[in-house]
């Protein structure tokens, strides 16, 4: 490969298995590119194990079934049972749809471990805008099948201005549901969330109102559910340490075989990233100049270089950097140092006037129709 | 919640314990996350079997490693293992 050999390298512990970019769900705030639409082709059923078992040779345990949505694909209770003959942990990653008892039980018996289920609401009517599909009665019947057939179950809601003034009925619904774990994620800005960031940005006195109702939940349920918050970076002054480090931890495969050291990292220009097609797990994570990009300090501009803190947060997030910046390797402008922070602040107030304006634009929902529309034009509007 | 000397222990349904040959460690694997566990963490949760009591853990460790005087630290870690759901006890 680029000449690289990085055999200092910690070995990858969780593999994302991105198995298809198809969803029937339309979520705005979608992590996959804006461009999916041309990444249409996807790996096959002998490809898809040859990755498992070279990953889990390297020290990889956790594994998440992602997608697109990963129940598109027929091969999955195949690819489940030879997780777990490697001895991977499996997390199927779904919002639901089309997941019959039947499926949970077949999932089961193959060795699948943990479903995590998304919702987007907790009301009929936000969850099926969100979703631009009518899903929100279907995934509560998941949901309690899921718990009947004695997986633990995670329950993950995207937060965002459209729904954080239901926090509070959102708990309540994970608790009636029997929800192990609830993940809160405030929504991240990259693929269509960034398009859509005036639409889906609360205000910090949204922010503030809805994490104090998370916390106080928090120790009502502490001995039956779990509440994972994740904090919404652009109101903090220090960036989060992305990936846990880049090329430390996180390997995902995207639909088409492509090896990413982030699932947005799709987003960012020149990297190179290599395909399971070419190389192996061990060459990719090793050799790839993608994967060695920003390992150690080497990459680092000023603020981060001379920075006493760059061993906590390794300068933030790259697609951040980039998406915001124009430059992957500046420092992350959700930290106050950076001499760009303000176009966080610029974000937070456009934000603020789109939510009193009294004709916002539409959301721009994640479908194929505007995917090619994005490649077509390169800008969706 | 807190350890109940008189009732069995047994290790959560909903957690793995699994030894991982890369780490030459055991671990805990629950949703999307893992806990690496030193040698004698691993060596406690697996006698959490739901046939055994905690003092029967105490002096089957004792036993096994010929010493005496390990309840407080054991359970001192069933308890933490109990906060973070590991094991159970019904």
């Amino acid at each position: 490969m680029a000449g690289l050999n990085n055999t200092k390298a910690t070995p990858p512990r969780w593999l994302l298995a991105e198995l298809s970019y198809k969803c029937p769900l339309q979520c705005p705030y979608c992590s996959n590119p804006l461009d999916y639409a041309k990444h249409n082709s996807e790996i096959s059923t002998a490809d898809w194990k040859r990755v498992l078992s070279q990953a889990r040779k390297m020290g990889a345990v956790q594994l998440g079934f992602s997608g697109g949505e990963p129940l598109t694909r027929q091969d999955l209770p195949e690819l489940v049972c030879h997780a777990r003959q490697l001895g991977y942990y499996s997390n199927l990653i779904t919002s639901g749809y089309g997941l019959s008892e039947d499926k949970i039980i077949q999932l089961k018996e193959a060795g699948l471990d943990h479903i995590q289920l998304s919702i987007q609401a907790s009301s009929q009517e936000l969850n099926d805008y969100i979703a631009a599909t009518e899903s929100y009665e279907n995934k509560k019947i998941v949901a309690r099948l899921i718990k009947k057939h004695g997986y633990p179950m995670v329950l993950c809601v995207v937060i965002h201005r459209k729904n954080i003034h239901q926090m509070e009925q959102i708990l309540g619904m994970a608790e009636e549901l029997g929800a192990d774990y609830v993940e809160l994620a405030n929504t991240q800005y990259y693929g269509w969330a960034h398009k859509n960031r005036d639409l889906l940005m609360p205000t910090k006195e949204q922010y503030e109102k809805a994490e104090a109702i998370a916390q106080a939940y928090k120790e009502k349920v502490a001995d039956k559910m779990k509440i994972y918050y994740v904090i919404p970076d652009f109101h903090e002054d220090r960036p989060k340490p992305c990936m846990n480090g880049w090329g430390t931890t996180f390997l995902t495969i995207a639909p088409d075989g492509v090896a990413l050291p982030c699932h947005s990292a799709r987003e960012l220009p020149a990297l190179d990233c290599p395909n399971v097609n070419d190389f192996s797990i061990e060459q990719i994570w090793n050799e790839s100049k993608a994967f060695n990009f920003f390992r150690g300090d080497d990459w680092m501009k000023e603020p981060c270089r001379s920075c006493d803190e760059k061993d906590k947060d390794f300068g933030g997030c790259h697609c951040q950097a980039y998406l915001l910046t124009g430059d992957m390797r500046n420092a992350d402008p959700v930290c106050s140092k950076s001499p760009d922070h303000h176009v966080i602040e610029a974000a937070i107030t456009s934000a603020q006037v789109s939510a009193l304006s009294a004709d916002e634009k539409p959301l721009l929902f994640r479908n194929s129709k505007n995917s090619r529309k994005y490649i077509e034009n390169n800008e969706l509007q | 919640m807190t350890l109940n000397p008189d009732l069995i222990v047994r290790f959560s349904a909903i957690h793995r314990l699994q030894w991982e040959e890369a780490q030459q460690k055991d671990v805990i694997l629950y949703p999307e996350g893992m806990v690496e566990l030193n040698q004698s963490s691993a060596e406690i949760l697996k006698l959490c079997d739901g046939s055994r009591k905690p003092e029967i853990i105490v002096a089957d460790l004792e036993q096994k490693f010929s010493t005496s005087g390990l309840q407080k630290d054991i359970f001192n870690f069933l308890e933490i293992a109990l906060k973070n759901g590991w094991i159970e006890q019904h």
